[in-house]
Parts: C-alpha cells; structure tokens; sequence
C-alpha cells in the first residue's frame, strides 16, 4: 500500500482539469439551483451544445477557431432560451424532467450512427484544438513535489483556473446586486416577488440563460483539454455528480462549487487509487472473493451515491452554506 | 400499398474467433467476451490448426434461425491493404483462416458469394486486434440488408405490436412511479433501479435459485414488494417525518439511485446476461396476421391482466380510494380519521411490486443488465408527464403512446439508432401545449 501514490493522485485531481470542468459546471448550477431555485438536471447537455459547437464549426464546417469558439458560447444561450419558454412557468420538477431529457435527446443525437458525417458518431470529433495548444506559453512542465503537470496540462490549468477565478467574481458581484437580490427571492418565494411587480419569467429566464452559459463554458474547456469530444462524456450522470460536487461545498456561495468540485475530485482519485492499491497484487489488502480490482472502480461511485443522500439529508447546506439563507423548498 | 424497400430484416451474426499458439488457450472452450450481443455460444466442432495463430469465423443468419452460411469467402487483410490469406466457410459455417503473426487485421467478406437474396450493406469489413496471449475471443454482430419487398402495411403492424409490448412494459412502471408521485408529490429519479431490481430479482431466482422463470417472476414482485416497504419505512418514511421538502427529496432519490445502480453494478458485473428459459423464439402467427413469439403474446397478456386488476382495485377497493384520497388531498384524509402514513405505505408496496414486474417482464423479453431500467426511466418520465403526472389512467395512456412511437416512429423517418428521441421529443413538445398532460388536471402544474 502505497499511501503517497493516493495522496499524489487525490491532489492533482482536486488541482487538475477534472476539477476545474466540474467547477466550471457547478458554478452554473450554483447560478440556477442555489440562487433561483431552478432544478437544471440537464447541465450536460450545456455542456455538449457549446463543446459541439466549437468542435463541429471547426472540424464539420471548417471555419476558423475563434469564430468556433464564439459558437460554442451562443449554443448555450439558446439551448436555454429554447428550453426556458415552455419549462419556466411550471412547477419546478417539470424543468428538471425536461432538461434530463433534452440532455438525453443531444447525447443520443450527437452519438447517433446517422449524424456521422456531422458529429462524428461515438468516436465524437477531434482536430479542432491546434490554436488552443499552439498559444501554450510554456516550454516545460511543472513539478511540485507531491504533484506534477504536463506542458500541455499546465497550460489547460493556468486558462482554466483563470477563468473559474473570474467566474467566481462576476457571481460575486452579480448576487450582491439588486439583480442577484431578485434572483435569490425568487428562490425563497415566487409569489412575493411577481406581487412586486417584478417579472419572474425575465429574471429565471436570464437566470437559466447565464447558469447555461457556465455549463458551456465548462464543456469547450473540457473539449479543448481533451482535444476531442466524445457524446458519452455528456451524459446524465455527469450532471447528477456536479450536483453532488456543488452540494459538498455548498449551494448559494460563491466559492461552493469551486471547493465542492476539489474535494468531490479529491476523494474521487484518492479513493480509485486506494482501492486500486487495495485489490492489487499477489497479496491484496482485501481479499478477493470480497472485492475484485473490477470492482474496486465501481465502490467509490457507491460512495458518490451514498454521500449524495447523506449529504442532502443532513447537511443540505454543504461546507460553507447557511442553512437558513437556502430554505430548499418545493415551489 | 406495396413498396419495394430496403428493410433491415436479417442480421448475420458472425464469430470471430482469435487464438494465438502461446498458452493453452488455443484448445480450450473460448468463454465470450462480455458487453456483446450473442445468441449463439461459441462452437465446439471446431479444427483449429494448431501451429500459429488463426482467425476463426462462424456465419450464422439469424434471420433463418441461426443457419450456417457455407461457401462464403473471407479475405483477411493487414491494415495496410495488403491481402494475407483468405479462406471459404465449410458446411458449418466456419472458417479457420491462418495468420503469419499477431497484430491487427481486417477480415472481409465477400458480398458475390454470400446466398442468393441475402446482401450485405457497407459493413462487410471488421477490424481484428488479434494481439493477446492465449485464446482471444471476440464477437461482432455485422449488420446484413436483405432487399425483399415488405408491404408498409405488414412492418407498421409488426412495429404497432411492438410498440403495443413495449407501452405495457413501461405501463407498469409508469404506474408504479404515478403511484408514489400522485400520494408523496416525490418525483424518485431512483425508479429506474426499481425496474432493474426486478430483473435483476429475477435473473437470481432463476440462475441462482433455480426457479423456473415464470415462479421466478413471481418470487421477483415479492420481492419488489418487501423492497418497497423496506424502502419506505427505512427512508421515505423518516424523510417525510423531518419535514423534507420536495426537491430535497428528489435529490435524496438522485443520490439513492446512483447508490442502486453501482451496488448492481459491483454485485451484477457490467455483462449481460439472459434468463434460462425464453432466449430466441419463433414467431408464430395469430388470426392471419399478427406475428409474436409465444413469450412475447405472454408479455402482452400478463401486463395487461395485471395493469386492468390493479386499475379496477384503485378504482373499487376501499385501499384503492384511500390512495386516491390521500392523493387528492393528505390534509384532510389524515383528519378524516386515516392512517395517511400506512397508505403511502402500501403505495410503495404496490409500486415497486408494479415496477419490479415490468422488469422482469423487460428480462424476458431480452436480456439482464445494471442500467436497463435507468435507460428506461426517461421514456417512463415521458410517459407520464404525457399522460399527466399523478394520474392512474394517464399512465396508461401516456405509456401506450410514448411505446407506440418508440417502435412506430422509425418507420416515419426517426433514425432506428436512436428511437428513444422521438419519445423524448414529444416530451418537450407536450409541455409546450398542454403541460398537465392529456388527463392531468389544470391545478396540478401550479
């Protein structure tokens, strides 16, 4: 058993680019489920139209990067426009049954044998990334110790961490404004606010459409650090464990879904290699008939779901959430 | 109307079998890879040469019942193009065509000496790793178009029972996941694992326990059943005393159904498997033109006896208007003098008994697998959300529609790798028009 392998793996995930892709998606979520109250279980569908967008306008279509780039942000926007106007002024549990399944519908679409020529099928797309690794400033890699980075990943976390810090001070300054205020008694109740006269359906809508945007923003970076998109890393799934990793640092603060999506990769990594370690070898620490190496991948996804329920039922508020400021209710 | 189309009606099933020399692995039963569509176990009649490594293909049509398909000819080629070795298939099918060394190649078949009335279409060519030690073993289901004339009129009636099949399967679901919705307003994200506790229950009576498959269903909506009051008083049922909310709630059935899903996952393995009895049927034929095999009229018939029983109990019994009442409104019912409480209960009972049958109906009609029923659960949500959330005949409705276009729409133009769109699409489209569903009553969607 080798504890410093566990360590080394745990930490740079919780620094690397799986972090920061879960933060990125979380802090959209943040946007949408723990200042307005809106149930987005389809954030990987997000993800998928603006890492498609780039990848398709750059590799299907052959226009240049930059105006890839610029697609794969507006898809988003519209995807939440488009899933806002019928969803928006029902309940909250049919939001949340349209976004999984519109998510559902882009994975499946994307995948599909039929659309090969456009996106690729399930080997996905790739090719579209040379202008993103080409402007790498870096000629080595780095090595702290415990951790080390590749050039390449290096690179990927300098854009990446740069851009959750300034995701992180726009929700900031967005939340303390009289706009954020709206947002948040909204959440608290509706009802109170349209008899303000304030138009809720405008204020949700913009939230969805900004919340989207992050979850954008979180697939490009996430195609353009892996060069390639693939549909099954969009899938339902993805979304329920950034609601976990946004549930562990807590709903409603700014800096939740940034620490919730460390810790959710730290113990990810440094429990995959624990158990790894444990099931390994001619000796393993626990014996096989009680669990197999193929087995030991799938316990630490147990513990995601065990945690998830635990952690909602007592201590819904996560690390740093105040209980009394997120009152999740049904509206 | 009689059109003369490209139908995919017949699908060859080839086998390729890779051995290498090293290691005993040339002479032993090749055990199959798991994750792969099979129906027929590797060969035993097998000549293997025995000094080098070989490429073994087995021809079956499964459209004419897993017939050998002799006289076909096989090129083997590196992956540069270069031709290597080619052999014809004997009288079983089967050809063992010998490889200079390990590493990768392309096997082809060649589509003029294939039997007459059968072509393949663009996929005659796989890409072999023959690279491991020992026995390698490997499957590959290669699409085959037959062009034959088949009347629209005879595949939308064969695609309407399909769909028919499919509708009542996810009734029963639907109606489980009404059921708890109508009485606790719980929208349980984790009811997908319900369907696959079923099958699952069902694989263990029947594999594990030895149970012939029918008395192994039963044993499995038992078991669904004690499931349902266990999950009921160990989780729902202290949830709802600590004054959880809804979404919270939802959460929690997030959380617990990725906990579902990766305990089978450990416990089950990622392979798929099927039941020991009602593997592959011929279809037989009813009242002139109705096609189905004998386990499938069987599906047909025990989800619609069981979904009417139930409909009809819900509608006279007095446990049956409990529900109703508690659905409508807990408040009152609790201060009219009922246990609110023991009739969630029994929903829980009753739904994940439902549930637990539809997917043992699901592992008969094909096979086992830990993430069937989450596959399922969106065309479950849509099914409901179609025939409106909360409504006990809305299920059935809303299920019968969504399986209907889920095995009818790809005859109108949904591309058949991804029939689950279609369903989905209409999904969104209802909410657009008629959020409460085609039942549902206006109040309910607040």
């Amino acid at each position: 058993m080798d504890f410093m392998q566990v360590l080394t793996s745990a930490f740079s995930s919780a620094l690397g680019p799986q972090a920061i892709v879960f933060a990125l998606a979380a802090i959209g979520l943040n946007i949408h489920f723990g200042y307005t109250g809106l149930l987005n279980f389809g954030q990987a569908g997000f993800m998928a139209v603006g890492a498609y967008g780039l990848a398709v306008t750059v590799v299907t279509l052959e226009f240049p990067f930059w105006l890839g780039i610029a697609i794969g942000l507006m898809a988003p926007i519209v995807l939440a426009i488009v899933l806002g106007v019928p969803t928006l002024r029902l309940r909250a549990d049919y939001l949340a049954i349209a976004t999984i399944a519109t998510a559902e519908i882009l994975r499946l679409i994307f995948g599909a044998v039929e659309y090969k020529d456009v996106f690729g099928g399930t080997n996905g797309l790739n090719g579209f990334a040379g202008t993103f690794q080409d402007l790498n400033p870096y000629s080595r890699g780095i090595d702290l110790g415990i951790v080390a980075f590749r050039r390449d990943d290096l690179w990927s976390l300098t854009v990446g961490w740069i851009l959750v810090a300034l995701s992180c001070v726009l929700v900031w300054a967005l939340m303390r404004s009289p706009w954020g205020r709206v947002l948040r008694s909204i959440r608290e109740d509706e009802d109170a606010v349209r008899s303000l006269g304030k138009n809720v359906f405008f204020y949700k809508m913009q939230a969805l459409i900004l919340g989207g945007l992050f979850g954008g923003i979180a697939g490009i970076f996430y195609a353009l650090k892996q060069a390639s998109v693939v549909p099954t890393d969009y899938s339902t799934q993805f979304t329920f464990f950034a609601y976990t990793a946004l549930l562990i640092g807590g709903a409603a603060r700014v800096l939740g879904p940034v620490v919730g999506a460390m810790i959710f990769w730290f113990l990810m990594s440094g429990l995959g290699t624990f158990f790894g370690q444990a099931t390994s070898g001619a000796d393993p620490l626990i014996p096989t008939w009680a669990m197999t190496d193929v087995q030991a991948s799938v316990v630490r996804l147990i513990l995601v779901g065990l945690g998830l329920m635990l952690l909602m039922i007592y201590r819904p508020q996560g690390i740093f959430g105040d209980r009394k400021e997120l009152a999740i209710d049904a509206r | 109307m009689r059109l003369t189309l490209k139908v995919l009606v017949s699908a060859f099933l080839a086998l390729l079998v890779l051995c290498a020399p090293i290691g005993a692995g040339a002479t032993e039963a090749p055990t199959p890879s798991p994750g792969t569509a099979t129906e027929e176990p590797p060969g035993e009649a097998s000549t293997p040469p025995q000094d080098g490594p070989y490429i073994g293909v087995t021809l079956l049509n499964s459209a004419d019942d897993g017939a050998p398909l002799p006289g076909v000819t096989l090129t083997v080629q590196s992956p540069e193009g270069q031709p290597v070795a080619e052999g014809v298939t004997g009288p079983e099918g089967r050809v063992f065509i010998p490889i200079p060394e390990r590493g990768s190649y392309v096997v082809s078949i060649d589509p003029t000496t294939l039997p007459a009335g059968i072509q393949f279409d663009g996929s005659t060519e796989r890409t072999v790793n023959a690279l491991l030690d020992g026995g390698n073993f490997a499957q590959f289901q290669i699409g085959a178009e037959e062009r034959v004339e088949t009347p629209f009129g005879e595949r939308l009636v064969t695609a309407t029972l399909g769909g028919i099949k499919f509708g009542l399967i996810v009734a029963l679901a639907a109606l489980g996941l009404n059921l708890v919705f109508g009485t606790t307003k719980l929208t349980n994200f984790s009811h997908g694992e319900l369907i696959t506790f079923g099958a699952i229950a069902t694989y263990v009576a029947n594999r594990g326990l030895g149970l012939p498959v029918i008395y192994a269903v039963v044993a499995a909506v038992f078991a669904g059943a004690v499931f349902g009051y266990l999950q009921d008083k160990v989780l729902w049922k202290p949830l709802r005393n600590k004054g959880i909310g809804v979404i919270a709630m939802m959460i929690v059935s997030i959380g617990f159904g990725l906990f579902l899903r990766f305990i089978f996952q450990y416990t089950f393995g990622g392979s798929r498997r099927s039941l020991s009895e009602y593997g592959a049927q011929r279809r037989d034929e009813y009242l002139g033109f109705i096609n189905l095999a004998p386990k499938e009229l069987g599906i047909i018939v025990v989800a619609a006896v069981v979904l009417t029983v139930t409909c009809v109990a819900l509608m006279k019994t007095r446990l049956g208007k409990a529900m109703r009442a508690v659905a409508d409104n807990p408040a009152l019912s609790a201060s009219s003098g009922m246990r609110v409480d023991g009739v969630v209960r029994s929903v829980w009972i009753l739904g994940t008994a439902l549930t637990a049958l539809s997917g043992a109906l699901l592992a008969i009609n094909s096979q086992v697998n830990f993430l069937m029923g989450f596959k399922l659960l969106l065309l479950v949500f849509a099914a409901v959300t179609l025939g409106g959330l909360g409504t006990i005949w809305g299920a059935l409705v809303g299920s019968m529609i969504i399986g209907l276009l889920y095995e009818v729409g790809p005859l109108f133009g949904v591309p058949s790798s991804i029939k689950e769109v279609g369903a989905l699409i209409v999904l969104i489209l209802i909410l657009l028009i008629r959020p409460q569903g085609i039942l549902g009553r206006r109040e309910r969607i607040g």
